[in-house]
């Protein structure tokens, strides 16, 4: 949609934060950040539980005011316009629009109504979004019956009523299982294809990998590291196989054969026969030359996977603690697996 | 780090839309949230069984059960006497949809999804309060239709039957601001469901709904005498079956005249402050 506002057409970033403090009580849960997101380019804001991730999407939605610095929405200022921010925006994620009472279309219907489209446009507009988001089937029923997965989309579809220009997904997968969440992953791709500029916060490394041009990962408020999807991962590394000897007395043999497949030291623990590779971003590659090569010299193998950094290692190289550790000191590498990480272990 | 240095970025100077844009905005918009309100009501069982099925069970148990051992001195016995309680009892406990409403609409989020969209800020409560309002005379409408049936007949002409209708569908109304105010200061579905209506029992419960207060004990006496609830089925009785008009009006009318002064200030304030 394009706002009614009659201001001259904007070329800046789309979203451009400078300096955004916000504490609640003594709470800081923004400790002055800043970031640009350039017209229809994805930011993945990646980070722990608690890191001021919602936070920072409702100063930019208008739904709460900053202590200090700067918010703009295709520059719209948050506090001074806010109307105008919202003519431009779409929110989903977390909370949810939907009333469990109405059917998927009502819901669509009402979001229509609420921004003044015309009757023949709403009805359009919805039977578009339902069919795009595969609830045509579901469509008339009380969305109470919805299943997880299409709890969200319908959310999702909700935001998108009046098409916004800058979409802000605050976790739009937590809690959907791995089918769901894949699923969810397209659309939003085909959102980003269409020209959308988005603002998605995770949890996951993969998913703001998946997804995102650039990266920011917040920890207790503050920007702690910034760049793209394989800078973050270069710092730390890449993606790592996995796999333990079962003939133990052959582990050293064994090491010798993987050992061109990394450039650094293979990770080697004896008293498990483990054997941990790091293989940069080429994971898959790796991992079929790794199978080829143990199967050359007749090795057996158990537990053979290659793991994605989680948002523990991440966090681990930046801040020397792991994602929900409060404080102190590090924890061994990969103690905790997020489940997300599990899952991709084949 | 690598975060490069921000380029620095002036906002754009925005218009004001003008006034009757914006008015006009908000009368849409409330009306677009006073049919969802009403919609979800006519769709959730618990809310029509607060509403349409227990006043009625309500009616029936005093019509028949408890009525015969109630002695009340007035025209056409004691129907004609619970009536009026009942409609005032059916307008103060539709206002549960209110706080259950709004509750859970806060915490899903729903209301926040609003907050963020181009939508007139005054539309989420106006459009409760013009939904609440149809939501009340309707249930007031149907548990007088049941009351006709029991035997109820009133007494004292065509115009105050109106204005009695008309101030319970007030009285009902005015509520259901308290209710939005304990919904929305309160936040959670659970917590109203179970705790959200207790206010309202002694009030209506220790009252003249029911029973004449004259027939409980002195130090309670005082109480169901003077309080809000009775003030206005009095006046309600008065206006159904003849009696003493004037004074009840205006005490009516000076307590709820101030609960809504004190409660939609409150109910208001609580919106804003909830996210
Ligand atoms: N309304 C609030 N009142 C008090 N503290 C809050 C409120 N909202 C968030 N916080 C606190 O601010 C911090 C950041 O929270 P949040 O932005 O929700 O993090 P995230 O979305 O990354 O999990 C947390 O410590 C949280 O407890
Ligand atoms: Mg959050």
């Amino acid at each position: 949609m394009t706002g009614s506002t009659g201001t001259a057409p904007w070329d800046g970033p789309a979203i451009y934060v400078e300096g955004v403090h916000k504490s609640f009580g003594d709470v800081e849960a923004l400790g002055g950040i800043d970031f640009v997101v350039e017209r229809g380019k994805v930011l993945g804001m990646l980070g722990p539980n608690g890191a001021g991730k919602t936070t920072a999407v409702k100063i930019l939605t208008t739904l709460l005011s900053p202590d200090r610095g700067r918010a703009l929405v295709e520059g719209r200022d948050v506090v001074r316009s806010p109307a105008a921010v919202r003519e431009l925006i779409g929110l989903a994620g977390q909370s949810t629009a939907i009333q469990e009472e109405l059917t998927g279309r009502e819901n669509l219907d009402i979001m229509g109504r609420l921004y003044h489209l015309d009757p023949g446009t709403r009805d359009r507009r919805a039977a578009e979004l339902l069919e795009r988001f595969e609830l045509v089937e579901a469509a008339d029923r009380p969305t109470k019956g919805y299943s997880g997965g299409m709890q969200r989309r319908l959310d999702l579809a909700l935001s998108l009523v009046a098409r916004p220009s800058v979409l802000f997904l605050d976790e739009p997968t937590t809690g959907l299982d791995p089918r769901s969440r894949l699923g969810m992953w397209d659309v939003i791709r085909e959102l980003v294809a269409a020209g959308t500029t988005l603002l998605l916060t995770t949890q996951y490394l993969e998913e703001a990998d998946a997804l995102a041009d650039e990266i920011v990962v917040i920890d207790r408020g503050k920007v702690i590291a910034a760049g793209t999807a394989s800078d973050l991962k270069n710092r730390i590394g890449g993606d790592v196989v996995e796999f333990v000897v079962v003939e133990r007395d052959r582990l050293g043999e064994a090491v010798e054969a993987v050992r061109p497949l990394t450039d650094s030291e293979p990770g080697v623990e004896p008293g498990a026969a483990q054997v941990s590779l790091r293989v940069g971003d080429g994971g898959s590659e790796a991992l079929v030359e790794t199978v080829r090569r143990l199967d050359a010299i007749g090795v057996h193998t158990e537990g053979l996977g290659v793991r994605r950094p989680s948002l523990d290692d991440v966090f681990l190289s930046l801040t020397g603690h792991g994602a929900e550790e409060p404080e102190d000191g590090p924890t061994p590498r990969g103690r905790r697996r997020r489940p997300a990480a599990a899952e991709e272990r084949s | 780090m690598t975060t490069t240095a921000l380029r620095p970025v002036e906002a754009l100077d925005v218009p004001r839309p003008p006034a009757g844009q914006l008015l006009r905005g908000a009368v849409q918009d409330t009306m677009t949230l006073t049919r969802r309100e009403l919609r979800i009501w006519f769709r959730n069982p618990v809310f029509l069984f607060f509403t349409l099925v227990q006043p009625v069970i309500f009616t029936l148990l005093f019509r028949y059960v408890f009525g015969g051992a109630i002695p009340v001195k007035v025209p056409g016995g004691y129907v004609n006497y619970l009536m009026p309680g009942i409609v005032a009892q059916t307008a103060a406990f539709a206002s549960f949809g209110t706080a259950i409403s709004l509750a859970r609409q806060l915490q899903k989020g729903v209301i926040d999804r609003f907050r963020a969209m181009p939508i007139a800020r005054s539309a989420v409560l106006n459009g409760r309060l013009v939904a609440d309002t149809i939501r009340v005379a309707f249930t007031v409408l149907m548990i007088l239709a049941v009351g006709y049936a029991v035997g109820f007949r009133f007494q004292n002409g065509f115009l105050p039957a109106v204005v009695m209708v008309l101030v319970g569908i007030v009285f009902g109304v005015t509520i259901c601001t308290v209710s939005a105010f304990v919904g929305l200061a309160i936040k959670d579905e659970e917590s109203v469901g179970s705790f959200g209506l207790v206010w309202l029992f002694p009030l209506v419960f220790v009252s003249s709904v029911f029973v004449q207060p004259s027939s409980m004990p002195g130090w309670l006496q005082a109480f169901a005498k003077n309080q809000p609830v009775s003030i206005v089925v009095n006046e309600m009785r008065s206006l159904a079956l003849g009696g003493p008009l004037v004074l009840h009006a205006w005490q009516s009318a000076l307590w709820l005249a101030g609960i809504v002064a004190v409660f939609v200030p409150l109910a208001v304030r609580a919106y804003r402050r909830a996210s």
